[in-house]
Formats: structure tokens, C-alpha cells, sequence
């Protein structure tokens, strides 16, 4: 019997009982992270680390079963040793190391190999079997070292604001939108954020994380305040017209995707910035390599090339077909869910923007920002 | 190359055309006067003759890289772009300050011409020498002017307003300036904007129709109008000067030497004419005195076209003529600001006088209330037309497109339901999308694959089926996924020939998806019959 097992339901581990990141509900779930392709509502108990918690309980309701852990410290289930290690993916992401009898898997979930500051370096963790993402496993996406992206961007920032332009990010609300905050802090005195992202920022920063202070764009916000200043906002916003308000703008998309020039121009941006929270093909490979892993499973992104790369290389590798990579990085299949979410978010922005400017309940800009 | 560079980025992420301007206008503020003629070149399709070929520049970038050549295919595939593949593989250069700042546009251009006659190691050694040298944004401009096709998202028309705005000309004098056949290595920017020297061959910017999307009866009077049928062949402009002789076409392709047939023509045409008209495959029809000639299909025409060489066999079974309709230049002298009648009156003449079963004159309808139009319209097909053109008698030759005094009023296409069997990614805006399908129709209880159709649906049905294919596909080709036979589309055509060379015996001209039939099953779709009796009623 394998240690694990693909099944319809997800990533399957019959000797302990469980699941890694299902996408069906299941009775016992391990999760790498808060990403809603890799942590699905209607599971019985989650596992996870510290930092996930609370970005389920905002994401799938605080009512669940969660369970934390940390990095490097196993628990045992039904005999099989668990154990998570960062992942360098977003906050609270994590590979996850299962050992039994001697023999190592790891899943990887979403990883990137560069350090951001902020989610916690990916470690190699030396293993038999290694489960790898490869969104970006062709060797187009070699992305720019990170200080060099945000000198990028903050000069992009500076000129629209010479121009007297408000600079609109496009980022997905966790992960990269946190990511961008250092980058813009020292150019502007305020970064403006959509709701959604704001709500990631708030139960972030109650979980203890500090992060540079941003404020909400709020529905009786007069225009002017937001002339040649930054606002963050998700993918979701991008064709709304919630954006009008910044006008005159730019729009900069912050993704992966952006490495190939069709892709800024089939999203009508005035920037497109290769800024991803996936490892590049260099990334990847060396990932692979450093597990030493004598077999590799090649999941969401491009299974078959990097499969077969591996393979001439003399690494043992299989594709295998999954449901993750639906977020904002997912490729194609994204594009569709975020016409969907931005339909859905435009009815529920424009209710919760325009019948309820003030909610007494929510925390206001600043309080909990350091 | 830097600043060229920077342009093609601006250009290329712009999403306004007021910005595009500005950005020209600015490069053209900024640029030597030796790069500006180049870029003007460029953007108006003038590209130099490739010196290095494609498989060249990619076993050059797959060694540089270290990459296998099939994981370079799949990048390619995915990008969609030759140039912009390589840039991306090649590994990152150290650009050195002084050279890259000093070689200007023009500088590579005419490098690359002189390897024309290089050793191929000379060419290898020039390539990587500037691909190290540059940065990424360099490279991939650099690769593009190798590979051609410059298609960076400006008309035309753009870059004509930014020129006119630069050199406080007007526009339309500037478009007229910049057409013709010259050489961007010889001519000085002076010289081109300032219409210095003599071009005799250069040919007037043509006057383009909009599609009529009003009733008919919006246009007034129908005394005020002039009907023609609209010819599916190619528009184009022949000119007479000092007894030289020129073809071109609207692409702003010189073609003189691709149609001997026009020979001829250059001893029956006045000094100093241009006429414009369609360039079409017909047989002459001598004693049908109100249409003595009968239109090929564009399909024949097809075949003769892309040819250098002309045998007695083409010239036999396809023989090109010309249909002309306006007249542009008479003894000599700019007729564009005359009225149409006065114009058509003199062309007549020429024609007549000129007396060529091969140059013909673009016959009249005759109407006088709309609904004659009408019932014309109905008949297009059989006349081997795509519809009617409408223009009013008093019109002058205007520059471009334009709204008001000439109207395009094409029939409905022909339609069928087909489902989609093939997906491939796309190219440009659709990078990593897949976009370029191919359709199949049924034949008993196989599907048959008859054509590829690229465009028609919207960016949001887009991404669905590309979702769609990514979930459904059965096996891969190449760049080629079997896509589960499961969605239908309408596919939409303007004309059907026979064809040996498809293995549904029909070949489709202007295929384009419709519409996307979710109320259809794949068992509903269109036969191979269905196809079949369009090609009998249609198809000549």
C-alpha cells in the first residue's frame, strides 16, 4: 500500500486516515494552506499550522474544527508521522512530511523557493516521494530577484503620481497583496485596500503578525483623497465599477502570468508585473532536486512538461490531475472563476460599500495596524 | 535601441490610443532622424528581407539555454511568439553601458541587411553577440525585427497623426507621403515628410467603407446614391506615370510584377492615371454589355496570388483581372476632391477606350426607390459578390475609414453547426489560451474535421472553453489537444469552394464562430451532406 493516494476526493493517506488538502468534504484533513483551491469547506477536522487558523475560520467559518501546529514539530496519526515545514507559498504555508516505516512523502502544496520576508523560507525537506506544483513550470517564467521587482514597481508608483494618477495594484488578497505592503510603504503615506483585502490585513494582524497600516476604501470617501496615491485591490475589482472612483488611474497587475506581454495586454493593464508567490522553473527544478526524491508527482500547472523534463534528467515523474490551481494563479481555469467571483463580489461590494458605509462592529482604519 | 525598445513596451501596454500618440509623438521628438524612418518603415509594414531564418535563431537560443529542443516547442506554444519565446529563454545578459546606448535602430537594421550574404557563423556570432549584450525588452525588439511582422498594436492611423503632429503637417498629406515604394536605408526623414523628391509610384491612401448598420431608407434620397456590387477579390490601386507602370495592393504590397495580365494595361491607360478597384479572378463575358465578365471566387484567386512565378497554366486557368471603380489621378492631376459622378464619367471613358476584356468597369445597379436594392442583395451570391456598395454621387475620395458617403452592405454569411474537436493556444492577447479550434460536422456517426476557426467569441467565452479544453482534453499532438466532442458552435462563412486538399472536400472562406449554441447536443450539429449541397448552390 502506498502512503498516499490520489483519489477523487484529494490526496489520501489510507494508513493514517486522512487527507491532504481535499477538495470534496472529508471526515480528517490536513491543509498546506488558506487558499480556497487547497482548503475547502465541509471537512470534520482541519489541520493545519498556527498561521492558517484564523485565514480558515475568516475564509470557512469560525464554527469548524481546527487543530494547529508548528513547524518541524510531528504529530503521530494512527502511527504515521506528520510533520509541516514552510512552504514560502503565503502566511502559514506549509509542506507537508508524513513518515511511516521508514519511507518519506512530502506534499508540497504551493511553494516558492525565493524569501519574501513574510511567509517563511521554504526548507528542502529530504524525502522518498515528492508531490510538486509546477504552475509555472516552463522555463519562460525565471522570475526578477524581489528588491528589484519592488524598485520596478515604486518607480511605477512615483510616475503616476507625477502624473497625478492614482496607481492600482492588482494582487490576490492574501498573499500578495500582504507582500506589496513593504514594497509601497516607503514610497506613499498611505496605501488605500479593498475590502476583501482588508479583511485578510484585520485577521492577520490579530493573529499577531505586523504588517504596514492600510486603510479601507470606504463608499463616502471624497475622490480627491485618493489622487496619486496606491490602493491594492483583487482581481475581482479590476472590471468593476467600484474602480471608477480612482479615476484618473493606472492599473498594475501583480502576477506570474505577466512574464508573456499577451497576458498584460489581453487584461487591458497599464503595467503588468511578474510578480508571483509560485517558485519559477528554477524554482521548481531545484526544489525537486534538493528533496533528492527517487520519485516525483507532478500536480496543477504544467504536469506533462515538467514530468517529462524530470524524467530525461533521470528523476522518476508522474503527472497527476487535481483540482487545485483555481486560484488567482490557476492559469485558465482562474480566468473563469474570477469572472464568477467578480460578478459575485460586484453585487455584494456594492451593498456592503453603498447601504453600509460604517460598520460599528468592524475594527476602523488604523486601530490595529502597528 | 533602447528607446525604440521602450516605445515597442509603451505601445505594446497602452490601453489608450491617446497615449500611443503620445508616446510616438514624444519618440519622434527624441530619436534620430536616421531611426525615425525606420520606424515609420516598420510600422507601415516595410520590413527588411530576413537575412537569418527562424530555425536559425532557434537552435542558436535552445544552445544558449541548455534546453532540449521539444521543451523549447512548449514554450513557444505557450507565449505565441517567436521573438518574445527567445527573449524570455535566453539566460540573463550583463548589459554593458556603453555599447547598447551608442547602436541605434537604424545601426542593427543595417547590420542585419549586410549579413544578408554572410557565412552563417559570421550571423551566429553578430546574433549572440547583441542577444548578450541586451536587455530582456531589447532582445525580444531585436528578435522581431528578424522575424517580421511588427504587429504592436498601433493603426496606421496613429502613427500618421503622430508624424503630422511632429512635423506640423496635416494628416492626410502626410498619409499620402508615407505610402509608396521606398527604402527606409536610403531616404532621409527630411525627405519623406517634406514629399521631396519624385516617387512616381506612390499610390493614394484608400477610401474604406464602414458596414451599413441603419435602414436604408436613413440614407435620403436614393437618387443621391450609386449602387455597385461589392467584389470578393482583392482592393488595389493601378498607376500610370511617366509611362511607368505600378500595381498595388491594399496592403500596401507592390504586385506589378505578380500580374502579368496587367501588362498590357501600361499601353492602354493615359499618362498619368490611377484607377481604384478590385483585383480578381474573372472570365471575360464579351457581348454582356452591362456586366461583361464573370467574377472567380476568391478561392482561385488564392491560388494565383502568392505567387512569384506565373505559368501559362495559371494565367490560363485563372486568369486576374481588374474591376475598377474610381478614378483617382487623371492626365496627371489629384482627382480625389471631385465628385464621384465626374469621377466614374471619366473613368468610363478610359475604360471604354482603353478596351481590355481583363480591365473592366464595375457595373451600375439601377434603382430608383430602396427596395430594388433590396431585392438586388438577394441575388449577390449568384453574381459571385459579397453584397452591395453604396456611395453617394457627390462624394469626394476621402482618406481611411470614414463614416457617411460610402457604406458597405454585405449579405448574411452562410451558417452551419459544427462541434469543436481540436483546441490549440493561441498567439498575442491570447497567449496560453485556448483559443484556435478546429470544427468537425458529422458523416453518418464519425465527425469529419472541416475548418479552423479562431475568432468570434467574446474574452468570457473564451476562458470557458478554454477551461473547457483543459478538463476535456483526450490526447495531445504537439500543440494540439482532441478535445471531448461536446460543444457546438455556429460557424460562419462567406463562400465554399471544392477542395482536394481538405479531407471534407470543402474549403471555407472567412470561417468565424458565430455564435456558441449551448442549446445544442453534439448529436444535433450539421452532416457532411449539409456542407455538400451548400458547395452545389454556392460553390463554383
Amino acid at each position: 500500500m502506498a502512503l498516499l493516494e490520489f483519489t477523487d476526493k484529494g490526496i489520501y493517506c489510507p494508513q493514517g486516515d486522512f487527507y491532504i488538502d481535499a477538495w470534496r468534504p472529508v471526515p480528517k484533513v490536513v491543509i498546506t494552506h488558506a487558499h480556497s483551491d487547497h482548503a475547502r469547506a465541509g471537512s470534520g477536522s482541519y489541520l493545519c499550522h498556527r498561521l492558517t487558523k484564523p485565514l480558515l475560520q475568516l475564509r470557512l467559518g469560525a464554527e469548524g474544527s481546527y487543530e494547529t501546529m508548528e513547524w518541524g514539530e510531528p504529530v503521530f496519526i494512527n502511527g504515521i508521522r506528520v510533520s509541516l515545514h514552510p512552504a514560502g507559498h503565503i502566511i502559514g504555508s506549509s509542506q507537508v512530511r508524513i513518515e511511516y516505516q521508514g519511507e518519506v512523502w512530502v506534499v508540497s502544496g504551493d511553494y516558492k523557493t525565493e524569501d519574501d520576508g513574510l511567509s517563511g523560507a521554504f526548507e528542502a525537506v529530504k524525502c522518498n516521494v515528492f508531490i510538486t506544483e509546477s504552475t509555472f513550470g516552463l522555463p519562460i517564467y525565471s522570475w526578477l530577484p524581489q528588491p528589484e521587482l519592488f524598485t520596478t514597481i515604486r518607480d511605477w508608483v512615483s510616475r503616476n503620481e507625477a502624473e497625478g494618477k492614482t496607481s492600482v495594484l492588482i494582487a490576490y488578497s492574501l498573499g500578495k497583496a500582504q507582500r506589496l505592503l513593504s514594497c509601497l510603504e516607503p514610497v506613499t503615506e498611505k496605501i488605500f485596500v479593498h475590502g476583501a483585502i482588508w479583511n485578510v490585513h484585520q485577521t492577520l494582524t490579530d493573529a499577531g503578525i505586523t504588517l504596514p497600516a492600510v486603510e479601507r476604501v470606504l463608499p463616502d470617501m471624497p475622490k480627491d483623497i485618493f489622487r496619486g496615491r496606491v490602493v491594492i485591490a483583487p482581481p475581482s475589482a479590476e472590471a468593476s465599477p467600484w474602480m471608477r472612483r480612482f479615476n484618473p488611474y493606472a492599473i498594475g497587475i501583480c502576477s506570474g502570468w505577466m512574464q508573456v506581454r499577451g497576458n498584460i495586454r489581453r487584461r487591458n493593464a497599464d503595467a503588468g508585473f511578474a510578480l508571483s508567490d509560485h517558485a519559477d522553473w528554477k524554482g521548481l527544478i531545484d526544489a525537486v532536486t534538493a528533496t533528492g526524491a527517487e520519485k516525483v508527482f507532478v500536480t496543477h500547472g504544467f504536469q506533462a512538461t515538467m514530468a517529462r523534463y524530470l524524467n530525461e534528467k533521470g528523476i522518476w515523474a508522474a503527472e497527476i490531475k487535481t483540482e487545485y490551481g483555481e486560484d488567482e494563479e490557476g492559469g485558465g481555469a482562474a480566468i473563469e472563476e474570477e469572472v464568477a467571483v467578480a460578478e459575485k463580489e460586484a453585487k455584494r461590494g456594492a451593498s456592503f460599500d453603498e447601504k453600509v458605509p460604517h460598520s460599528e462592529n468592524e475594527p476602523q482604519p488604523g486601530e490595529h495596524a502597528q | 535601441m533602447r528607446l525604440f525598445a521602450e516605445l515597442v513596451v509603451k505601445l505594446g501596454t497602452s490601453t489608450k490610443t491617446n497615449d500611443k500618440l503620445d508616446a510616438l509623438t514624444r519618440y519622434f521628438g527624441m530619436a534620430a532622424d536616421t531611426d525615425k524612418v525606420w520606424v515609420i518603415a516598420l510600422f507601415s509594414g516595410r520590413r527588411p528581407k530576413r537575412t537569418v531564418n527562424s530555425t536559425q535563431l532557434r537552435e542558436w537560443c535552445i544552445a544558449a539555454a541548455g534546453l532540449p529542443p521539444w521543451l523549447f516547442e512548449e514554450s513557444y506554444h505557450t507565449v505565441g511568439d517567436l521573438a518574445e519565446t527567445i527573449a524570455l529563454l535566453l539566460p540573463e545578459s550583463q548589459p554593458q553601458e556603453s555599447t547598447t546606448e551608442e547602436a541605434g535602430l537604424s545601426w542593427y537594421l543595417q547590420q542585419l541587411i549586410a549579413l544578408g550574404k554572410a557565412e552563417e557563423t559570421v550571423k551566429k556570432d553578430f546574433i549572440l553577440d547583441c542577444w548578450h549584450q541586451m536587455n530582456k525588452e531589447e532582445r525580444f525588439v531585436f528578435n522581431k525585427l528578424i522575424t517580421g511582422g511588427f504587429r504592436i498594436g498601433i493603426s496606421q492611423k496613429t502613427i500618421v497623426n503622430a508624424l503630422a503632429k511632429t512635423a506640423g503637417v496635416d494628416a492626410a498629406i502626410i498619409a499620402h507621403r508615407i505610402s509608396g515604394d521606398w527604402d527606409p536605408a536610403t531616404t532621409a526623414f527630411a525627405a519623406l515628410l517634406g514629399g521631396e523628391g519624385e516617387d512616381l509610384s506612390r499610390p493614394y491612401p484608400f477610401y474604406l467603407a464602414y458596414p451599413l448598420e441603419e435602414d436604408l431608407t436613413s440614407l435620403g434620397d436614393p437618387d443621391e446614391w450609386q449602387g455597385e456590387w461589392k467584389w470578393d477579390g482583392i482592393r488595389g490601386e493601378i498607376i500610370k506615370r511617366k509611362g511607368q507602370f505600378f500595381v498595388w495592393s491594399r496592403g500596401e504590397e507592390l504586385m506589378t510584377d505578380r500580374l502579368p495580365e496587367y501588362g498590357n494595361f501600361n499601353d492602354l491607360l493615359p499618362d498619368g492615371t490611377v484607377l481604384d478597384g478590385e483585383i480578381i479572378g474573372l472570365t471575360p463575358a464579351p457581348g454582356h454589355n452591362d456586366q461583361p465578365f464573370l467574377p472567380l471566387p476568391f478561392a482561385a484567386l488564392q491560388t494565383r496570388i502568392g505567387r512569384k512565378n506565373v505559368t501559362k497554366k495559371h494565367l490560363s486557368e485563372v486568369p486576374v483581372g481588374f474591376i475598377a471603380y474610381d478614378l483617382l489621378e487623371y492626365e496627371g492631376a489629384d482627382w480625389r476632391g471631385k465628385p464621384l459622378s465626374e469621377r466614374r464619367a471619366c473613368l468610363q471613358q478610359i475604360i471604354t477606350a482603353a478596351s481590355h476584356p481583363l480591365l473592366v468597369l464595375s457595373p451600375l445597379l439601377s434603382f430608383t426607390r430602396w427596395e430594388q436594392l433590396t431585392t438586388a442583395r438577394t441575388q449577390s451570391r449568384e453574381k459571385g459578390s459579397e453584397g452591395i456598395m453604396l456611395k453617394r454621387k457627390c462624394s469626394t475620395y476621402q482618406v481611411g475609414r470614414r463614416r457617411g458617403d460610402w457604406w458597405k452592405w454585405k449579405i448574411d454569411p452562410l451558417v452551419i453547426d459544427a462541434v469543436m474537436v481540436y483546441a490549440q493556444k493561441g498567439h498575442g492577447r491570447r497567449s496560453n489560451l485556448y483559443t484556435d479550434y478546429t470544427f468537425a460536422v458529422r458523416q453518418g456517426d464519425q465527425l469529419l474535421t472541416f475548418t479552423k476557426a479562431y475568432s468570434g467569441l467574446t474574452d468570457k467565452e473564451l476562458a470557458e472553453v478554454d477551461a473547457f479544453v483543459r478538463r476535456n482534453s483526450i490526447e495531445k499532438f504537439g500543440p494540439v489537444r482532441t478535445v471531448k466532442p461536446e460543444l457546438v458552435f455556429e460557424i460562419a462563412f462567406e463562400g465554399i469552394a471544392a477542395s482536394a486538399r481538405h479531407k471534407s472536400g470543402v474549403a471555407l472562406r472567412f470561417p468565424r464562430i458565430n455564435r456558441w449554441r449551448k442549446d445544442k447536443r453534439p448529436d444535433e450539429i450539421d452532416t457532411i451532406e449539409d456542407l455538400r449541397k451548400m458547395l452545389q448552390l454556392y460553390g463554383k
